[in-house]
């Protein structure tokens, strides 16, 4: 060590380099996002201007056009709207699912478990070329239904897998205490575990929601029209065109769309951790 | 612990034991017939496409047995989206679970300021992914780039005379491996955090009091523990990249000249843009075995987790 610094001087210099590096890396992209949005284009489309600095006033000349020239508000809409239906139906099907496989089938029910967990694997890249076929047949084409019938395919396999884990973790004592005390199973489940389970059925909630926000594929498949875009096929496919795109309304989209769920998923991310590595971490 | 717990719930023998199958069938129905339905059956559909002539536009279909192989395994674009496919899926994850193990040492304790940086480190993972790959399209873009600007203002390049990021192919599939890591790398570390976090903190202390440096710690005791979560890690992030068709479809399109195809991307060229569902199914079928592998490879983790 040079000059006889101490150790734990050099330990924390390092740290910060790496950690600052990695930071600036990872999130460099979201900065230039904001930077972005709020520039002329003067100073955008001018090469020689250093590009990190404002050159130029700052303007909300893209967030305007964002908001009253596109259908960007309609697409956080429908995105909305697609995630609130489509939590709707994951919670239905996935929370019986999951205390079944967890509480009442015994062996098999674990083994069913696992086998609905793989189901997660199979990708949309996989299935949106049939299911491009099963939408035209049942008329969904263009229509927010048709990923609304969709969507739960993939968030039903994670919710169920995550909800079994949370069951699983209650004693059992418990509801066997409610039964001796005169509730049926089922009524057990409803009035007992249901109640203690809130904080694992609203990560299953977020979880559902953001997981519909992220989805590309088989919105970019089923969906054609302007107004019926979610916001991920709606940005990078219609705020561009011919040839030209907005820049500045492109990245204030990205940024403005991006953060609430960022910070929804941010929130309960350890939950869904916990999902991804049950039983690897003792 | 384990033990003594199921020695203890053996000797309770409590009513919960006594399982109801009818209401349990009843509860998980629903959702095993949503999957079956809308999982199962596409994908039988899917693989009963690839023997046929199924084209958007027409209901009529006629069998013709392994001519959709045939005609892809003969086309040059597939191979390249065959060897991208591989390529973005290794070498993405090699750069990823690099970085990781590094940023989870890093984050490991706690100091000020560590929610924040964790914020900021996990935006690629928990923003929608076209979202993001539409930032990197504009800091990649063939005039403005800032990363053009940076290596002129460097006397690197003159100025005009930088190449166009997404523009040549060796180029556009570097950037495409590139928002592929950066995409991942949040997912990677947060789920080794939650590894580093499970070990009990007297083993590391422990060699370290037996003289046992930090990188010799980690290498030797801390990473070896570690392992079936990097798999997980590792196994999970094989599968996000494989599957993967916004990234490419976002940055490239595919292009220039088809260089950045993947089997996806390509599946979804072929199947949609080219109304060819038969091609197109054929092409994504291509990605059952190496799924059937990673998940094979999964199954292993868990079941060796709950033997121990």
């Amino acid at each position: 060590m040079s000059k006889g610094m101490p150790r734990s001087v050099w330990t924390k210099i390092v740290h910060v380099l790496v950690l600052g590096t990695f930071t600036i890396l990872l999130a460099f992209p979201f900065y230039w996002m904001l930077i972005t949005s709020f520039k002329q284009n003067v100073d955008l489309y001018t090469m020689e201007n250093n590009p990190f600095i404002f050159n130029a006033k700052p303007t909300l000349d893209h967030v305007k056009f964002l908001f009253t020239e596109t259908r960007f508000v309609r697409w956080l809409g429908n995105t909305a709207f697609v995630g609130v239906v489509v939590v709707a139906i994951t919670l239905l099907l996935a929370v019986p699912a999951a205390y079944s496989l967890a509480r009442l089938s015994g062996r098999w029910g674990e083994r069913l478990g696992i086998g609905i967990f793989l189901t997660y694997l199979i990708p949309p890249t996989l299935l949106f070329i049939p299911l491009s076929r099963v939408v035209a047949y049942l008329g969904l084409q263009d229509s927010l239904w048709a990923l609304i019938l969709v969507y739960p395919t993939f968030t039903i396999p994670f919710s169920t897998w995550l909800l079994m884990g949370f069951f699983k973790s209650i004693p059992k004592e418990l509801e066997d205490a409610a039964m001796v005390d005169g509730l049926t199973r089922f009524g057990a489940f409803v009035k007992l575990v249901i109640p203690i389970s809130v904080s694992g059925i609203l990560t299953v909630v977020i979880f559902t929601f953001t997981l519909v926000t992220q989805e590309f594929v088989y919105a970019l498949t089923f969906i054609s029209s302007e107004s019926n875009q979610m916001i991920g096929t709606g940005i990078p496919i219609f705020l561009v065109r011919g040839d030209v795109y907005y820049w500045g309304a492109l990245m204030a989209a990205c940024l403005i769309a991006s953060l609430p769920i960022a910070f929804m998923y941010n929130l309960f991310l350890d939950r869904f951790i916990a999902g991804f590595t049950v039983g690897a971490v003792k | 612990m384990a033990v003594t717990n199921n020695v203890a719930r053996g000797k309770i023998k409590s009513i919960g034991a006594a399982q109801s199958p009818l209401l349990g069938a009843a509860m998980f129905s629903p959702a095993v017939l949503y999957i079956v339905l809308l999982v199962g059956g596409p994908f039988l559909l899917a693989i009963f496409y690839a023997f046929s002539d199924a084209r958007i536009g027409n209901t009529e279909m006629h069998y013709v047995g392994l001519e959709n192989f045939r005609s892809i395994l003969q086309s040059p674009s597939f191979h390249v989206a065959l060897r991208n496919s591989l390529i973005f899926t290794i070498c993405s994850q090699i750069v990823v679970i690099v970085g990781a193990n590094i940023l989870a040492i890093s984050l490991e304790n706690t100091f000020r300021g560590r929610g924040l940086i964790r914020f900021l480190i996990l935006l690629p993972w928990v923003a929608p992914i076209a979202l993001g790959a539409i930032g990197w399209k504009w800091i990649l873009d063939s005039i403005y780039s800032v990363i053009t600007w940076v290596l002129v203002a460097a006397h690197i390049y003159k100025p005009f005379s930088a190449p166009m990021w997404l523009g040549e192919p060796s180029l556009a599939i570097a950037s495409v491996l590139l928002v592929h890591s950066w995409r991942l790398m949040p997912f990677s570390t947060v789920i080794l955090l939650a590894g580093r976090t499970a070990i009990p903190k007297d083993i590391p202390e422990a060699a370290a009091v037996d003289g046992a440096g930090f990188w010799r710690t980690q290498l030797q005791i801390v990473i070896p523990m570690m392992r079936p979560i990097i798999s997980v890690a590792v196994l999970f992030g094989l599968i996000f990249t494989f599957t993967d068709m916004t990234v490419v479809y976002i940055l490239t399109a595919g292009g220039p000249f088809d260089s950045t195809q993947t089997l996806p991307s390509l599946a979804f060229a072929f199947g949609i843009q080219g109304s060819d569902l038969a091609a197109g199914a054929a092409v994504s079928l291509f990605l059952v075995p190496v799924l059937v592998i990673i998940a094979y490879f999964m199954l292993r983790v868990a079941h060796r987790a709950e033997v121990n």
